[in-house]
């Protein structure tokens, strides 16, 4: 049983660390958030600079050959800071579905410029009508010469505005949740017949509205077999669920410390109101929530490290089961916990509430995922 | 002791939705944009409803008769309150409404009262309370000395948080505040705090917005330095506002128990879960969605019986303001956790479409993301836990409740 980091992850764990100190406190995140983008460009440069970019791909494909273990100490700093630069649907997804089934000539074409940081990217996998279920897809892919044809409607794209590539599923045979028959692209954002209705979300980021009107490709946009693209997208939105809810310990994390803090200077009554034991145990609470879902991220991604199947799946829904519970706990309890000022948009507070409350409907939430732990 | 409606009852309940009926058709409601708090902000229908309300006298009823009450029981109110939330009507303001006025009826001058209850009652301005000092939250004990006597006027030197509702987008400060200030050293600290009244344009007030969370939810920072505030703008007594501001915080709960919008809530929660697709069925067909609907409902029911005795007691009560209502701040911590839960929920039902958070507020639902419902719904969801905080918190209410109640 061995917990402990090795000194390459000691150092991307203090480089990462570093940056949010210095580079990424509150303030100026709030003022990227304010960016036309949404993010910052000097940010990612920084990122693909310090290689943490290529983090997650193999050395063969330019990358660092980081494994679950890198990602989830690169997300809980990342969620320390609230991080908005787009890492999740560039690198994780988009990167992550190249990376798991891209032929070589994808490989070549895209995840060399995602490592640099000179392309951006997203994974349209959610519609309107499939609420979490990876499979319930009405956008299809007709067979078109050697070609496909895409039709449909994704929804809530996150990275659609800044994407250059989008990852799309679409249904190429079957029914409309069937298990089969689901196929994966790799196709240009600025395709013809592609529209866009692009927002900001609750939590800060951006996503966007895709629709799909007779979208062609060639047959070098399919990634991976056609028909069989539902294992690649589960694993990928499995590492997705590491990641998102390594951010969400993190900032579990920041909010009880500074609940702490905020109680032991914040007097009423004529003392410290971190006197009074009932806030006690609250904060007492909100600090063995961390721990148990630190606890799990460790368990999620050892067992991913392990090898992809249904132990590693089963881990990843405990994991994210956990989050949603603890991050939703947390959130709402430094919220209370800072009386007015907890409602305010000029405190940290209220971010990480929302971001927290976000990250368990990511992916699925809860329910979802207590549903999935208990069939596998 | 009885449950259903005595038959004043039912034919009271036949002319409220008679009234909303005809000043508030279902054609106006739903629709994004209407329920402008600022008199100076109207959509035509919503001041045609509060025109309504003031010729049919019912737009302060919680005040004694003789200064425009409607002289309702407490089976009225809540069949008022129930009805009205049924429709979404536009809302009378809690701080002039709720606060203020039964306050000034009770305690204000005779000059007092000419000149503020009227444009109150008829809609016309637009009040906010003062409520925190920075340092001094729920704690009114701990205000410091910041209004002196010179004459017949204070100079008032205090910042205060002061909420008035609206959207933080079509915000303007309010035309007065009420807030409470020490204006003596009392021999305890509890007295020498006293309730003054403030002309929002007087010299020396700057006001400075803090956003908050929602769209019905705002405050700003007001800051007052040697601003002059007449004695005639002290309501009652010097150095007795403890009595007043008791009587402020039980009428502002009282206003924000808000569970007849819960119960709207919840059916709205289970009419969006009846339609929102999920693995070949509606969210409403996944058992564990079910589980905590009911649960939602049977609570629900719980604190619908519980406000009904509160309110029989809020009538029976001789001395309002001498002594808390128990039963008031039960309803009180109970109904904003519940309010929160079905927020919750609502949020959870969305799915991904909890997510879009577009700067621009679509008016009439029109270019909604996702469902029309889906952004009013993650608003109500912000807005929601801030209510357990800003009228005296839940723990501040449990602590009286232990003291009171239980005698620990």
């Amino acid at each position: 049983m061995d917990f402990s980091f090795s000194d390459e992850q000691t150092l991307l764990q203090d480089s990462i660390e570093k940056f949010i100190q210095n580079d990424y406190a509150f303030e100026t995140r709030q003022k990227v958030v304010k960016n036309e983008q949404g993010f910052s460009s000097e940010n990612w440069k920084t990122f693909a600079e310090l290689g943490w970019l290529g983090v997650p791909f193999p050395e063969a494909d330019g990358g660092f050959g980081g494994k679950a273990i890198e990602a989830i100490i690169m997300a809980e700093q990342f969620g320390k800071g609230l991080v908005v630069e787009p890492y999740l649907a560039t690198v994780v997804l988009a990167g992550g579905a190249l990376k798991v089934a891209g032929t070589a000539a994808q490989k070549e074409r895209y995840l060399t410029a995602i490592i640099d940081g000179s392309l951006h990217g997203a994974l349209a996998y959610a519609e309107p009508q499939g609420r979490f279920n990876l499979a319930d897809l009405t956008t299809t892919a007709m067979k078109d010469g050697n070609g496909y044809v895409l039709n449909g409607y994704k929804a809530v794209v996150l990275n659609g505005p800044s994407a250059d590539i989008l990852v799309v599923s679409a249904r190429s045979s079957g029914g409309q949740r069937d298990t089969d028959g689901v196929s994966l692209f790799v196709i240009p954002a600025d395709a013809k017949g592609i529209g866009r209705r692009d927002y900001p979300t609750v939590d800060a980021f951006q996503a966007s509205e895709i629709t799909l009107d007779n979208v062609k490709t060639g047959a070098d946009a399919l990634i991976g077999e056609e028909g069989k693209g539902l294992a690649i997208i589960e694993r990928v939105v499995d590492e997705g669920i590491l990641w998102v809810g390594s951010e969400a310990v993190g900032g579990m994390e920041v909010l009880y410390k500074a609940t702490v803090e905020y109680c032991k200077t914040r007097e009423q009554f004529g003392q410290p109101i971190g006197k009074f034991q009932v806030l006690q145990h609250r904060m007492v609470d909100m600090f063995m929530e961390h721990e148990q879902a630190k606890s799990l991220m460790y368990m999620a991604a050892m067992r991913m490290d392990e090898g992809y199947g249904p132990e590693a799946q089963k881990a990843v829904s405990a994991f994210k089961v956990q989050v949603g519970k603890s991050g939703r706990f947390v959130g709402q309890n430094a919220v209370q916990l800072h009386g007015g000022m907890g409602m305010t948009e000029e405190l940290n507070v209220g971010h990480y509430f929302k971001r927290l409350t976000m990250v368990d409907t990511l992916f699925g939430n809860v329910d979802f995922h207590l549903k999935r732990f208990g069939s596998l | 002791m009885e449950l259903g409606l005595r038959k004043q009852d039912l034919a009271f309940q036949a002319e409220v939705c008679g009234f909303i009926d005809r000043h508030w058709p279902e054609r106006v409601r739903g629709v994004r944009g209407n329920s402008a708090d600022d008199h100076r902000d109207r959509t035509p229908h919503v001041q045609a409803w509060f025109d309504a309300l003031v010729a049919q006298r019912w737009s302060v009823p919680n005040w004694p008769l003789e200064h425009g009450g409607a002289g309702w029981t407490p089976t009225q109110k809540f069949i008022w309150d129930r009805e009205t939330a049924r429709a979404e009507t536009p809302q009378m303001s809690v701080f002039g409404v709720a606060m203020l006025g039964p306050v000034l009826c009770r305690w204000g001058s005779q000059a007092q009262q000419s000149k503020f209850l009227a444009p109150i009652r008829e809609a016309r301005v637009a009040w906010c309370y003062g409520h925190s000092e920075p340092g001094t939250g729920a704690d009114l004990a701990g205000l410091g000395t910041a209004a002196v006597r010179r004459g017949d006027h204070y100079i008032v030197n205090a910042v205060r948080t002061c909420s008035s509702g609206g959207p933080p987008r079509n915000r303007r400060a309010a035309d007065w505040m009420f807030f409470l200030i020490r204006t003596c050293s009392g021999s305890s600290p509890s007295e020498g705090i006293s309730l003054l009244l403030v002309d929002m344009q007087s010299p020396g007030i700057q006001v400075a917005p803090v956003a908050a969370f929602g769209s019905h939810y705002s405050a700003e920072r007001v800051s007052l330095t040697d601003v002059r505030v007449p004695a005639g703008h002290r309501v009652g007594e010097e150095g007795q506002g403890w009595t007043y501001a008791r009587a402020l915080l039980d009428d502002e709960a009282a206003g924000v128990a808000g569970l007849a919008t819960s119960k709207k809530q919840l059916e709205r929660v289970g009419q969006i879960a009846a339609r929102t697709p999920c693995d070949g069925g509606k969210v409403a067909d996944d058992t564990a969605f079910q589980r905590k609907y009911r649960e939602l409902d049977v609570d629900l029911r719980g604190l619908e019986m519980l406000e009904l005795r509160m309110l029989a007691d809020v009538e029976a009560r001789q001395a309002p303001g001498s002594e808390p209502s128990i039963l008031q701040m039960i309803l009180k911590v109970r109904s904003t956790e519940i309010s929160q839960r079905i927020a919750d929920l609502m949020v959870e039902t969305l799915g991904y479409y909890a997510l879009p958070y577009p700067d621009e507020l679509p008016i009439d639902n029109e270019g909604s993301i996702g469902h029309d419902y889906a952004l009013a719904a993650v608003q109500g969801w912000l807005f929601a836990h801030a209510s357990s905080i800003y009228d005296g918190s839940s723990e501040d209410q449990k602590n009286v409740i232990a003291r009171s109640a239980l005698g620990l």
